[in-house]
Formats: C-alpha cells, structure tokens, sequence
C-alpha cells in the first residue's frame, strides 16, 4: 500500500463517527472595521504604515519623478534595480545607473544593487501592509528582497482596500505574493525590535495621486 | 518516536530543574509578559475578535471532518500548478523523502525556514547523517543551532537566552559554520541582528535548495502560507532552485477566501501586531520567478491517531501562534525544554502525547503539566479546550483504554502509579460532566482573581485539595511540585 493510500485510510477510518455535515461555515466577522471615507482610508495607510516604522512620502504624478529622484539622491544609491515593467516616467528624473531585474541576474549581482523601486498591486489600510504580485511593475519577488532599500509607489486612492478581506478578494492567488507591513524586524534577543535584518532595511512608501493622466 | 528529546526526563523533572534557574525564570517572566500585554492590545484593535475566532474554529473543524477530501483536493491544485506531492506516514519516512530529494539535487546543504514539522521530525539530524548540513536561518532558529540546543517556544525559540550568552555563542561558533562573528561584537541586539545578517547572507546567495514549513495550504488553490518577520523566509522561498516543504496535514484549509479569518487572528495572537512584517504565498512553481522545482511533503506522524480521538482531535486546529504559552503560568515557571518536544506550554502538553501517544514518561507526564486554569483557552484563536483535552489525556494515562496509534486500534493499560490520581480523574470526569461546577471552578479563574474558589464545590473537592485551581500563580510553581509530587524529583 503506497504511503497516501495509508494516510488517507487512516483520515477515513479515524472520522468514521463524524457526521460529513456540509452546512457551509457561518462568517459573523466584519468585511472591514468601521465606516471610512475615500480619503481617511488613505490616511489611516499612511499612519499604519509609518507605525511599522517604513518612511511614507505623498505626491501627485508630476511630483512624482522628482520625488523618487530625491530620495535614490539622499541614499547615494549609485545603481537602482527596476522591474521590467515600471513606468518610464517614473524614472525620468533619477540619474543613478539603471539596473533592468533579468531573469539571469544572479542573487549575487542582486546584492550589489542598493535600491529597488516597484509599484504594487494593492496596499491594505488597517493593517498597513502593501502587497506585491509579480505584476510587470513590481517583478520578481526577489528584486524587493536583497536589495537594502526598497521604494515603492501606491496609487491612491484606487489600489488602496480597507481590509484583509477585502484584499484577498482582489488578488490572484495563482501569482506569488509578498504582503509587506514595514521592513524586515526580528524581536528575537530579548524582544528588542531591530529592523532590517534580512530584508530592506528601509521601506519608503510613496503615496501617489492623480495618474493616469488624470 | 522522533521528535522526542532524547533521554528526556518526565515533565515534573525537568521543570524542577528549570525553576531553579533563575536567569531562565527571569527571561521568560519578562518575555511572556511582554508579549501578553502587547497581544491583548492588538485583539482589542478588532472588534469582530469573537466572531473571527469562532469563524476560524468553524474553518478548521469543517476542514478535520472532510480532510481525506481536501488533501486529495490539495494534491491535484499543487500538481496542476507544477508541484510535486509526496506522502509521509510517519517522522522517517518523512526523512528519507526529504534526503532523497536533497541528493538528486546533487546538493550537500539546504538553508531552512523555521519550521515547526522539520522539528518535530528530526529533518536536520536526518540530513546530517545522510552528509548534509540544514543550515537554520531564523535567527532565534539560529542561535539554538549555534547553541546546540533547543528551542523553547514556538514564536521565539531562543527566549531563553540573553544578549550576552547570544554573543558568546556567535563568537563562539559562527566560524564553525561559515562567516565569524564581526571582531569586537558587542551584545546589543542590533549588532547582534547584523552579524546574523552578513553570516546568513552568504548562505541565502549560494544556496540551491531550500526547505520549509507552511502556515497554511489552501486545498482550492494549491497555494502554501508562510508568515514571518525579518525575511529569511523569503529568501529560502524564491532564492533557491528547489524548494521542499514538508507540512501537516492538518494545515489545510479549504478555500483562498479562508486565508482572511486566519490573517488576522494569527498575527495577533502571535506577535500582537496588526500584521507580521511579511507573508509570502506561492502556487506551485512560477517561471522565471523563484524555485523552478518545487516538493510538498505532506506529513501524518501521528497526526490522524489524533484524528480519531472524539475529544483530542481539536488539537489539530492549532495554528502555532504561541499565545497559551504567553498567558500559561506553569511554561512561564517551567519554561519550554522541560516538555521534552518542540511543542511547549499548553499545546504541547496536549499535542505532543496525542502525536507521540503516551507510551514514554515524560508524553504520559505531560497531561499533567498543567493547573487546568483556562487561560490558554480564553486566548486561543480557534477556540481550543485546552483544558479539556488534558483531562481527557489524564483519564486516559489513568484509566487506560482504546486509542489509535499508527492507524491501528490499541488498549492502552492503565498507568502504573498513579492510582492517587485516579480519584482525581473520576472528580474531574464528574466537574467536567457539569458545566456549571466547571466554570464556577476554572474558567471564572482567569476573569476574576478576587473571587477565586479555592476548591470545587462537591467531588471535585478531592481533587482541588491537592491542587491550586486559579490561573495565579497564588502558590508557587515549585511548592506546588513538592507537595503534590511529594518531592520525588529531588533525585536529579
Ligand atoms: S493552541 Fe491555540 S493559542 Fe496555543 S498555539 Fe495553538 S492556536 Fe495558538
């Protein structure tokens, strides 16, 4: 007998006094906690995100190329990784030698990079999470992780959902994700929070608004 | 029997020796406090706490009761999204699954997400002997490996340890593993945090293979969960080439839409926060992003001996976010070694006997590490009885009877010596059969400290005589020991 039949057996045998009941599981929980507007679910974003202590910028899409240039400036960072698919514009103002991700780049030459800048696919209020989905704008999930800086652009108000529920609702869970809330923290020696012990040592979250040509 | 730790003395031994320690007392009173009162914080955030809660029991009790169903479901999603599933029966053949695709990989050392199954099995002393070296990347993982020692709590399993020992273990023994510990470390943590940090990294970059658990695999979608803080996950998750995760079977949940209770209740309870810093999900393999090959091993070891106990199998809907052993006043005296299995606190005194069965002293211990006062149940995110499955477990060490272990129906024989404790049985049986008596005796015991009965009102006072009911520890843990255990671990 292979080795899934046993298991499977022994799950069979051991509900045999089960009732197979198939009412479907009652949800009394909230789809999301309490009743915001637009506008305040953008702030609360903003102040959860800077609660798990990642750096949040607003600007609107002018502003934009100017910003992300200012902040790769103020790093010093001399390379910057981009996934294939970021806006050009977005870059248009940064001078920093512009590394395109490839899926040849070794984790090596990932390590010598110092930013990243990627949009995402959605970003989550309460919790202050931003979720990456390997969309064209955000590439591999490894360009967000070795790297020790990592920019990333929300487009508010539209990508921008109350709640986890509401969050799981809009993505695809066949594509690979990375849900994000801060940088990387261990609490691990005496519960002291450090950041950055493995991931981006620093989030820079940069709210945008009017794109699209708007 | 893997999984336990070997020459393990009996749960009230162990404890003895850990309550005299004081700087393990002193790290564990300050750890699980800390967590406690930051953790009730971040469930009050949520109004909707009850419902989430009874929503996620529902989940995972629905789950339990058609899982032959969901893991075959399990196992076509993982396929048609490009993964391979393998079938484990038990803690060796686990092993010997994970060797052998570690050796068709031509590869000699795996990097490892901490994991609470390639534990409990034994995985990295497996692979050792097969001549592969599992290098443990979480950083409390870390300085246990380092250490050579054992984890002691399921969220931080270094907790025992202080900053300067870490330090004198990095300085120690980094170089034996790879990079040394930068000159001239000094012990705070954020130093600490980064001569982690550059010995890991130059693991993470070279390595081919990498091996984890999974917090959650949805049976609709092929899809595995991980939750974690600092990001070695992600870096085993997508660096390598290949990835082998090896999984309970009772992490199944059925639908994506699931994941939205759990999400919420885990993070939480686990580390207080709103959300952990970083989950990762992935479905199989996706190209040109992340591991081109990649293994689920799905686990039993025990898992539906458990399942075919009417009482027990709730012990199965534990998510492993640690919150019983925070509030638990016997782990916070104890601390985690002294349940002999990488399942500390309350869960472990339930788990570990039912997956283990209680053939050896310290698993037939264990149900009895416990006062029974109810706090672990009132925190639990999905609602197990805790307390309620180690009375069932003790009447069961006492009394004997029918259990399944390995898939066979066994009689267990009652348990020499412990008679005294037969009668204490039939008074719980009896407080347990009335759930007014109960509740007026145990849970109100962790709501209203003032008001604590002393005693259970009719036969329970038998049994409450010989033991303190609150949740407090009014009595200290190590007089408790002596008294009722009449001294006999003084021996050590
Ligand atoms: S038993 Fe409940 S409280 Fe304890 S670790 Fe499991 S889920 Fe958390």
């Amino acid at each position: 007998m292979s080795s899934r039949e046993r298991v499977l057996g022994r799950v069979r045998r051991a509900l045999a006094d089960v009732p197979r009941d198939d009412a479907p599981v009652e949800r009394g929980y909230l789809r999301e906690h309490g009743a915001r507007s637009v506008a305040e679910n953008v702030e609360l974003l903003a102040e959860n995100l800077a609660d798990y202590r990642a750096l949040v910028h607003r600007a609107n899409a002018e502003e934009l190329p100017m910003l992300i240039m200012r902040l790769l400036a103020e790093r010093g960072s001399q390379q910057v990784l981009v996934p294939p698919g970021l806006p050009p514009e977005w870059m248009a103002a940064a001078d920093p030698v512009r590394i395109h991700d490839r899926a040849v780049s070794t984790p090596h030459e990932l390590d010598k990079v110092e930013s990243v800048v990627t949009g995402c696919a959605l970003a989550i209020a309460e919790t202050g999470t931003i979720v990456l989905d390997g969309g064209p704008d955000q590439g591999r999930r490894r360009i967000t992780l070795v790297p020790d800086h990592h920019i990333c652009v929300v487009r508010v108000p539209d990508q921008v959902v109350s709640s986890v529920p509401q969050a799981l609702e809009r993505l695809d869970p066949l594509r690979p994700l990375t849900w994000i809330s801060g940088p990387s923290a261990t609490s691990d020696i005496e519960l002291d929070r450090v950041e950055g012990v493995h991931g981006p040592r620093t989030l820079e979250v940069i709210l945008v608004t009017g794109h699209d040509g708007e | 029997m893997s999984g336990t730790f070997v020459g393990m003395p009996a749960f009230p031994v162990a404890a003895k020796e850990a309550v005299g320690n004081p700087t393990l007392r002193g790290n564990l009173r300050h750890a699980t406090h800390t967590i406690r009162a930051k953790r009730a914080k971040a469930v009050e955030e949520v109004s909707d706490w009850a419902e989430l809660r009874e929503a996620g029991k529902r989940i995972k009790d629905h789950t339990l009761r058609h899982l032959d169903r969901y893991l075959v479901q399990l196992e076509e999603s993982v396929r048609a999204a490009g993964g391979t599933v393998h079938w484990a029966a038990d803690a060796d053949e686990a092993n010997r699954i994970v060797t052998r695709l570690v050796q068709e990989t031509g590869e000699s050392e795996v990097v490892k997400v901490k994991s609470m199954a390639t534990q409990e099995i034994g995985l990295n002393e497996a692979l050792e002997a097969a001549g592969i070296r599992a290098y443990e990347t979480d950083l409390a993982e870390l300085i246990v490996q380092l250490g050579k020692d054992r984890p002691s709590h399921i969220l931080v399993p270094a907790i025992h340890r202080n900053r300067g020992e870490i330090r004198d273990i990095f300085r120690a023994e980094m170089s034996e593993w790879g990079r040394p510990a930068p000159d001239g470390l000094t012990d705070t943590p954020a130093e600490l945090a980064e001569a982690a940090r550059l010995h890991l990294r130059e693991k993470f970059l070279r390595a081919k293979v990498g091996v984890s658990g999974a917090n959650f695999m949805v049976a609709e979608t092929g899809t595995l969960v991980v939750v974690e803080s600092e990001g070695n996950g992600r870096m085993c998750l997508t660096l390598p080439e290949t990835l082998i995760s090896v999984v309970g079977i009772e992490k199944t949940v059925p639908t994506w839409r699931d994941l939205e209770v759990f999400l919420q209740t885990l993070p939480r309870s686990s580390t207080a926060e709103r959300m952990n810093p970083y989950t990762s999900t992935w479905t199989g393999t996706t190209d040109g992003d992340g591991p081109r090959v990649f293994h689920l091993v799905l686990l039993d070891n025990g898992r539906t001996d458990t399942l075919a106990d009417e009482v027990g199998r709730q012990a199965l809907r534990c998510i492993r976010c640690s919150a019983c052993l925070n509030v638990c006043p016997v782990y916070e005296r104890a601390g985690g070694h002294a349940y002999g299995s990488v399942y500390p606190g309350p869960i472990g005194a339930i788990l570990s006997p039912q997956l283990r069965g209680t053939g050896s002293e310290i698993d037939a211990s264990l149900p009895y590490a416990s006062s029974l006062c109810g706090a672990c149940y009132e925190v639990c995110p999905v609602a197990i009885d805790i307390p309620e499955v180690l009375v069932h477990l003790r009447e069961r060490v006492v009394q004997g009877g029918p259990v399944v272990r390995e898939g066979n129906r066994v009689v267990l024989k009652p348990a020499k010596g412990h008679a005294a404790e037969r009668a204490a049985m039939r008074a719980a049986g009896w407080a347990f059969g009335r759930p007014g008596a109960l509740r007026a005796g145990q849970r109100v015991a962790s709501r209203s400290r003032r008001w604590h009965p002393r005693t259970l009102p009719g036969p329970g006072r038998a049994w409450s005589g010989t033991r303190e009911l609150p949740a407090v520890p009014a009595e200290p843990f190590r007089d408790w020991w002596q008294r009722t255990q009449d001294g006999k671990g003084d021996a050590k």
